[in-house]
């Protein structure tokens, strides 16, 4: 395949950015997405230019590390993955695709199409952990049933990879589904409840100061979730944090 | 220097409990006093670093990812070992540590074996506590699975992504102590050498990875954590920044090198598809509870199949060759990797491989899905003679078990794994050598600690399926915390380490001089082009069979692929700023000196044994001849300037407590 990327080059976080057209051949179909770009950035090395920088590690989904926004949608055109997931047979001889990075306030561009999503980890610091000891005089792992529906809720909430293509794709930029998801791992198991108050108003305190925005329930952040992260969470967490503040 | 594995006196099962309760504890105040810096933040340290700061030590902790929650042991799949014995099938600590032992060929250590299924219990435990979602059955309690290489049902899991979730365990109990200011976290940063001050480690050098930045980290001791080596293999199944520069770069200081060449291929991968790829991804073990794998019984089914004339589905019953259960009756498809992949390969090198290049076998759900159908027909009442209904509910069962890794077959070969048997072909996937360490994890650096992937203690020759896992968190929970307050112990009075030293100098200088000849090279090849140079020569000479003509080779080669890298490898862009492919040069160019030591390892251990295997050492069957009247011991490497002098220091091992027999999974 021949293609025509326009790809998003911003030497570092001052700088202006903008969008620059790169023409590329001999793609195959069986290629992923990341390949496809390692094929360009190959070229680009050997000429002596700078290659274009993005993020990955895993390359198989789960790691959460690569982000892109394809042709106008966070992680590209198929739905239910990763972009290293993405493979180039989603595309066809001479398409022209759109490549930028995660675009929201609190994801700063530190070069090309590499954003910074500590604030991520900032939220966590708040909240999202189990304040138990790591001893190993904790009781015995079964002591505590837990429904299996409910071990199984937590466990989908539990699937989110943290790679932000929930805000990359909200309108307003809003972490809610992010956030939910681990709102809702916790407050789903019975080893979470114990300090659940505190942990849902710390983690959306934290959430808001990080500069994120609203949510309005339009549901963007649903359909780009590469984990099928539900909405659900999102309606749990404002039970949980409307219970919290009026408590 | 004589190699002293430190190991306590005393029987077996109590060898580790007479030692915490004899070792010197540090009071709360002095743990303020002291700094521990930990490089990596996978499972194992991760765990280590929650521990430390919850002890009272002052932690600072290294990635390279931009949050420690991306570390490589999120890809774990499959599950994680411990001798609950929750199943009530015969399991036990004693039968976990001999068959971790087994499982390694007998070329691991049984004390720290021994230590590491008598924590296993505890891990679990542990993680449950802090909100890990594991596997529960309709009773709620935690559920099990059994995985390659064992009998019994011991493997805790969570779907197929085990390893995020313990991870997720870790890393929340890090988030815990940073936000309480007990761990400073550096996302982001490499390290690039290590600084020894009068014989003990006390400090790093790391590249902040968005400025470009070199800094001077101090403290009273360094604890790396880096995980495996498998990349140096450029395909595997391990993420892409996966490296060996820490380790080595403690090497290269006087950490000795134990094992290189014992590498875990694992058997259940997605076969290689053409020049482009990346790296290769894994399908987890579990998968062979339930797949059963075949290739054709005739040489013209496979070739019209490799043609594309013939469909899996069409070869009748008759016409497959299960060839793990005729081999291995007793274990059949569950046979350990090295058994499982070799004898994948034997089959698809005899002309029996089954995708287009020849190198693919299958793994067929068809019988499962049939079999779970039925069950449920049953249990619900309804028709079992009904094709369609059991085919349905079987599905649903094996989605249920499996269903995130089937989608991630389907998306990467874009062919429906329910309906056509998968593809599947060996793939470098873990590697057991790694840094010396004694019983303490101490390096023969003193204080320096190696934990996790990326030490060599425990598994031997070929680690079993969910046995990483296991180790990484027993070292960074449970063992390294009483180690290492032993050793720091005597550094309550020493204060603050300054970073304004010769040492710690001449170790930036070091670093800069390194990163300044890459920068100015004026080569014409990117790294990538020498990496997958290095790849093809470890594959094919270093991989899955070796042998004495190979192995010479193959050390002159990447001898001389180092020299052409020096001169001819180009790194664009500036060494002062977010710079991805100069970190990739940094880690290739310790990878070109492994890949020789790797090498020069292989050929010396002239025995097969688990995950390495010598062609001019098999029996008549095929199978691994060990060696033990002359290869009893851990091979662990001197550095001397060149990978290829690097001297031989052997630590024998006894084995009190376990009968060394030949390993049969007939
Ligand atoms: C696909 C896959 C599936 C697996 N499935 C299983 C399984 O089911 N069960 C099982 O038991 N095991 C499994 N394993 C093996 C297991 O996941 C690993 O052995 C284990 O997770 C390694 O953990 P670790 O903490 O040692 O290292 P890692 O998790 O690899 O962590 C390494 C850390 O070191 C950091 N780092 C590396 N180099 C540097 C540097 N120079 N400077 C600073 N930081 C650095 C990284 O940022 C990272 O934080 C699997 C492995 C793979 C690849
Ligand atoms: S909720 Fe989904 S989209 Fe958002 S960070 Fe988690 S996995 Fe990514
Ligand atoms: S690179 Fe890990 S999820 Fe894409």
């Amino acid at each position: 395949m021949n293609l025509t990327l326009k790809i998003w080059r911003q030497k570092n976080a001052k700088d202006k950015g903008q969008m620059v057209d790169y023409k590329i051949g001999g793609i195959e179909p069986d290629m992923s997405f990341l390949e496809m770009l390692d094929v360009l950035n190959n070229e680009l090395v050997e000429k002596g230019d700078d290659p274009v920088a993005f993020d990955h590690d895993c390359r198989e989904g789960i790691c959460g590390m690569c982000s892109l926004f394809i042709n106008g949608e966070a992680h590209g055109p198929d739905r239910g993955i990763t972009t290293c997931q993405l493979h180039m047979r989603k595309f066809k001889d001479g398409d022209t695709i759109y490549i930028e990075p995660f675009r929201a306030k609190a994801f700063p561009v530190i070069k090309d199409l590499v954003v910074d999503r500590s604030s991520f980890d900032r939220i966590q610091h708040a909240g999202g952990f189990i304040s138990v000891n790591t001893s190993g005089n904790t009781q015995d792992a079964n002591n505590i049933p837990i429904k299996k529906h409910d071990a199984d809720r937590a466990f989908d909430a539990a699937t989110c990879i943290g790679c932000g293509a929930c805000v990359a794709s909200c309108k307003n930029s809003s972490a809610m589904l992010f956030v939910s998801a681990k709102v809702s791992q916790f407050a789903l198991l019975p080893q979470g409840r114990v300090e659940a108050t505190e942990r849902v108003l710390n983690m959306v305190e934290a959430m808001d100061q990080e500069g994120f925005g609203n949510c309005t329930n339009t549901g963007a952040c649903e359909v780009e979730c590469p984990k099928g992260i539900s909405l659900e969470n999102i309606a749990r967490m404002n039970r949980e944090y409307l219970a919290a503040s009026v408590k | 220097m004589a190699l002293d594995n430190k190991i306590p006196q005393g029987p077996i099962a109590s060898k580790w409990t007479d030692y915490k309760n004899h070792i010197n504890l540090i009071n709360p105040a002095n743990k303020r006093n002291i700094d521990v810096i930990i490089v990596g933040t996978g499972l194992a340290g991760g765990s280590a670093a929650a521990t430390l700061a919850e002890l009272g030590y002052n932690v600072k902790a290294f990635c390279y990812q931009d949050s420690p929650r991306r570390a490589h042991s999120i890809a774990a799949q499959g599950g994680i070992n411990a001798a609950k014995n929750y199943q009530g099938d015969g399991d036990s600590i004693y039968r976990l540590f001999y068959e971790t032992v087994k499982g390694g060929d007998y070329r691991s250590r049984e004390a720290n074996v021994h230590r590491l299924a008598e924590v296993s219990v505890n891990i679990i435990d542990q993680c449950v506590a802090q909100g890990v979602p594991l596997a529960r059955e309709y009773g709620g309690l935690l559920d099990n699975r059994s995985f390659g290489g064992t009998q019994v049902s011991r493997t805790f899991y969570a779907k197929g992504q085990t390893g995020q979730q313990l991870l997720l365990g870790a890393y929340s109990a890090m988030n815990r102590q940073i936000g309480r200011g007990k761990i400073k976290m550096y996302n982001r940063h490499e390290m690039l050498d290590v600084v020894i001050v009068n014989g003990k480690a006390r400090g790093i050098i790391a590249r902040n990875l968005v400025t470009g930045e070199i800094e001077r980290h101090s403290a009273h001791a360094v604890v790396i954590a880096t995980g495996g080596y498998g990349n140096v293999f450029f395909l595997s199944t391990n993420a892409m920044g996966s490296n060996v520069t820490a380790a080595w770069k403690a090497h290269k200081r006087g950490a000795y090198f134990a094992n290189p060449c014992y590498t875990q291929i694992h058997p259940t991968c997605i076969p290689v598809t053409g020049d482009h790829q990346s790296k290769l991804t894994l399908m987890s073990e579990s998968l062979r509870n339930d797949g059963r794998i075949w290739v054709p019984k005739k040489l013209e089914d496979a070739q019209a199949i490799r043609e594309g004339k013939l469909k899996a589905t069409q070869i009748a019953e008759a016409d497959r060759d299960y060839y793990l259960e005729r081999r291995y009756p007793s274990f059949g498809n569950l046979v350990p990797r090295d058994v499982a992949s070799r004898a994948a390969k034997e089959r698809c090198d005899a002309g029996f491989g089954v995708n287009a290049t020849g190198e693919a076998v299958y793994l067929d759900f068809a019988s499962a899905i049939d079999r779970y159908g039925k069950e449920q027909a049953r249990i619900h009442h309804l028709d079992e003679n009904d094709a369609k209904l059991v085919y349905d509910l079987g599905k649903k069962v094996v989605e249920n078990k499996y269903g995130n890794l089937f989608q991630m077959y389907y998306k990467i070969v874009d062919e429906d794994p329910y309906t056509t048997p998968m593809m599947i072909y060996p793939a470098v996937h873990y590697t057991m050598g790694g840094v010396w360490v004694d019983y303490n994890l101490m390096t023969t650096i003193e204080g320096c600690y190696c934990l996790g992937e990326a030490n060599f203690s425990d598994h031997g020759a070929n680690r079993l399926g969910a046995s990483a896992l296991m180790q990484g968190l027993a070292d960074g929970y449970f063992v390294l915390p009483y180690t290492i307050g032993d050793y720091l112990s005597k550094d309550i009075r020493t204060g603050k380490i300054s970073t304004d030293t010769p040492e710690f100098e001449e170790a930036e200088n070091n670093v800069r001089s390194m990163i300044d000849h890459l920068m100015n090279n004026k080569g014409e090849h990117s790294v990538d082009y020498f990496h997958k140079k290095l790849g093809k020569i470890m594959w094919n000479k270093v991989g899955m069979a070796r042998n004495a003509q190979g192995l010479t080779e193959a050390m002159d080669e990447i001898a001389a692929l180092r020299e052409d890298f020096y001169k001819n490898v180009k790194v664009s862009g500036k060494a002062e700023s977010f710079n991805q492919e100069l970190e990739k040069a940094l880690r290739v160019a310790d990878f070109l000196e492994l890949g020789e030591l790797f090498a020069k390892d292989a050929l010396h251990r002239e025995e097969s044994c688990g995950g390495h295997f010598r062609e001019e050492h098999q029996t008549e069957e095929g199978e691994a001849k060990r060696d033990d009247e002359n290869f009893s011991y851990v091979a662990a490497w001197e550095y001397k300037g060149n990978p290829r002098e690097a001297i031989l220091h052997k630590e024998s091992l006894v084995y009190e407590n376990i009968k060394m027999v030949t390993r049969s999974y007939k």
